[in-house]
């Protein structure tokens, strides 16, 4: 009966995704079913799944996340296009999400012949069995804290981070692999053990075609101050997943995507989009996207400062503010933007000269 | 803490929702609006002519003006206010607080029917004409299509809020909803920034 039913929560999954994105496939009723594990019931993790740990992290409301990548034998991932990395077929991702030092879910990516699946595994309260989850997620999940608990997202929402532009993993990337990792990113994590960097992807011979230089000199985001560098990390991770100039929401104008190789004299495109930008949503008290000097004038700051289903930036994915990030952004509009402001208004005066 | 996902909600309330509509409606159900959009159909190609008339088919006889376009009284009782077709809340129609939901009535509209309270909070029916400040003139077609698949503005954004009924229109298929697209975009813009629903506060 119990495989019955996941049996037809695949079946509705799939046929709910956009053909545009996924197609027919088939998704393990069971985590135990995806190639994670060597030993279930020891949880012994297969060697060939790699753990990696990027260096700006998604907020997940405090989330402990444990993630591993796997690449089939004798293929790579191609990296010639450094911002827009390819991944083979058979390439599979994992998740685990554990609120309170108990595992809650753990997400799911295949890239399969046919095209991408994506599905979440609910674990049970014993943490013995981890099967599919619903089409329609679950609302109200493990308790984050008294009060708040964890949703577990719909099918449909997968779709909404995963195809919002044209990369389908968001965690590994050129900037998220690099060694030079930003030590003020928020909820910044210790690369865990055995964990790959781009050069150890290289080495293995998972990664080929990444321009050497990215080798020679580990990228990381060239910003002005480290607040600048954090708080564009922060918002490339966060925000940037939709808000790109070439996703579906390229259209509204804003993009927060960071792109590898700016020199530090440039301006990228949070600032480019959203400084002094009138906003299309408005609050009290703000009109602007970014409003240097004044957070409280800036509408993006508003809409990460709130968890009402409305107002609240990311729109999904959260049910608690990320106080870090909030103090950082602001630290970063006070004390950084200012300055950005006069350097761009003092080059367009040059320029009109 | 407001902790809620209304997709749920919807599903529970769309037969109340379809049932309501039919009720409230019904003399609205025999007019038959001119539309701008006959008059546009022409100048395109004839390809682009004939998807706007098939989508302009699908919204007259998917209910899309039953919220869409704001009732006024007339001679024989509520029509829908022809200079706001689709326009959505009008934003200069103030309204009263909702009545309290008591027992199994739960759900409430005002009499433009455009605006609409339940345990959600208070919803306002969007803006579909092209405006492009105040209604769907930003729009691509892929967050028209996503918006109505995902149930998320514009296809990622915040949740889209009971009575509108996204799901069923979500199984249309994509030729369907780039038709329906079609004519939103042929039809004449309105200004018209419809206020944002207000969320329901827990236990209230």
């Amino acid at each position: 009966m119990r495989a019955t039913v996941s049996a037809l929560a695949v079946a509705a999954a799939i046929a709910a995704i956009p053909a545009r994105t996924l197609s027919i496939g088939t998704l393990p009723p069971r985590l135990q079913d995806t190639g994670l594990y060597a030993d279930w019931q020891s949880k012994t993790i297969a060697s060939r799944n790699l753990p990696y740990s990027p260096q700006y992290p998604l907020w997940s409301d405090g989330a402990g996340k444990t993630r591993w990548l796997s690449i089939p034998r004798g293929k790579w991932i191609d990296a010639s296009n450094p911002e827009r990395w390819i991944f083979p077929v058979g390439t599979r991702l994992w998740k685990e999400f554990a609120f309170n030092g108990h595992r809650v879910e753990t997400r799911f990516i295949e890239r399969s012949a046919q095209g991408w699946l994506f599905a979440t595994y609910q674990w049970n309260e014993d943490e013995t069995d981890a099967p599919l989850a619903p089409e329609f997620g679950v609302a109200r999940s493990a308790e984050i804290r008294p009060g708040v608990r964890h949703s577990i997202p719909s099918r449909t929402d997968c779709l909404a981070c995963h195809a919002a532009s044209d990369a389908r993993v968001l965690g590994i990337n050129t900037l998220q692999l690099s060694a030079d990792r930003d030590p003020n990113a928020p909820h910044a994590e210790p690369v865990p053990e055995g964990g790959v960097s781009l050069q150890a992807l290289v080495e293995r011979g998972l990664l080929r075609g990444l321009p050497p230089r990215y080798l020679r000199v580990p990228p990381r985001i060239d910003a002005r101050t480290p607040t600048a560098r954090a708080a564009l990390g922060y918002l490339n991770t966060n925000c940037g997943i939709c808000h790109t100039s070439t996703g579906q929401l390229a259209s509204l104008g804003f993009s927060l995507r960071y792109s590898l190789g700016l020199p530090v004299s440039a301006s990228p495109a949070a600032v480019l989009t959203g400084v002094g930008r009138p906003s299309h949503f408005q609050v009290p008290g703000a009109k602007v996207r970014l409003a240097p000097g004044n957070p409280d004038a800036s509408v993006l700051v508003a809409r990460i400062s709130s968890r009402n289903p409305v107002t609240q930036m990311p729109p999904l994915g959260t049910h608690l503010v990320d106080d870090d990030a909030v103090r950082l952004i602001r630290k970063w509009i006070t004390d950084d933007l200012p300055a950005v402001q006069l350097a761009a208004d003092k080059h367009t005066k040059e320029t009109k000269r | 803490m407001i902790q809620r996902n209304w997709r749920g909600a919807t599903r529970l309330l769309m037969p109340v929702m379809f049932g309501v509509t039919a009720i409230a409606f019904v003399s609205a159900a025999d007019q038959t609006p001119s539309r701008p959009a006959a008059q546009k159909a022409g100048t395109g190609t004839p390809a682009a002519a004939a998807l706007v008339k098939r989508g302009e088919y699908l919204v007259k006889n998917h209910g899309c003006t039953d919220c869409h376009t704001p009732q006024k009284m007339g001679a024989n009782g509520p029509e829908p206010d022809q200079a706001r077709y689709l326009s959505g809340h009008p934003a200069d129609l103030k309204l009263p607080p909702p009545p309290k939901a008591e027992g199994p009535w739960i759900v409430s509209a005002d009499a433009s029917g455009t605006a609409w309270s339940g345990p959600w909070g208070i919803s306002y029916t969007a803006n579909l004409t092209p405006d492009p400040e105040t209604g769907l003139g930003s729009w691509t077609e892929q967050q028209f299509i996503e918006a109505l698949r995902t149930g998320r503005h514009q296809g990622r954004g915040r949740q889209i809020l009971p009575p509108m009924p996204w799901q069923p229109f979500g199984t249309m298929t994509d030729a369907d909803l780039k038709a329906v697209f079609a004519y939103l975009h042929s039809i004449t813009p309105v200004k018209n920034k419809v206020p944002d629903p207000v969320i329901a506060e827990p236990g209230k």
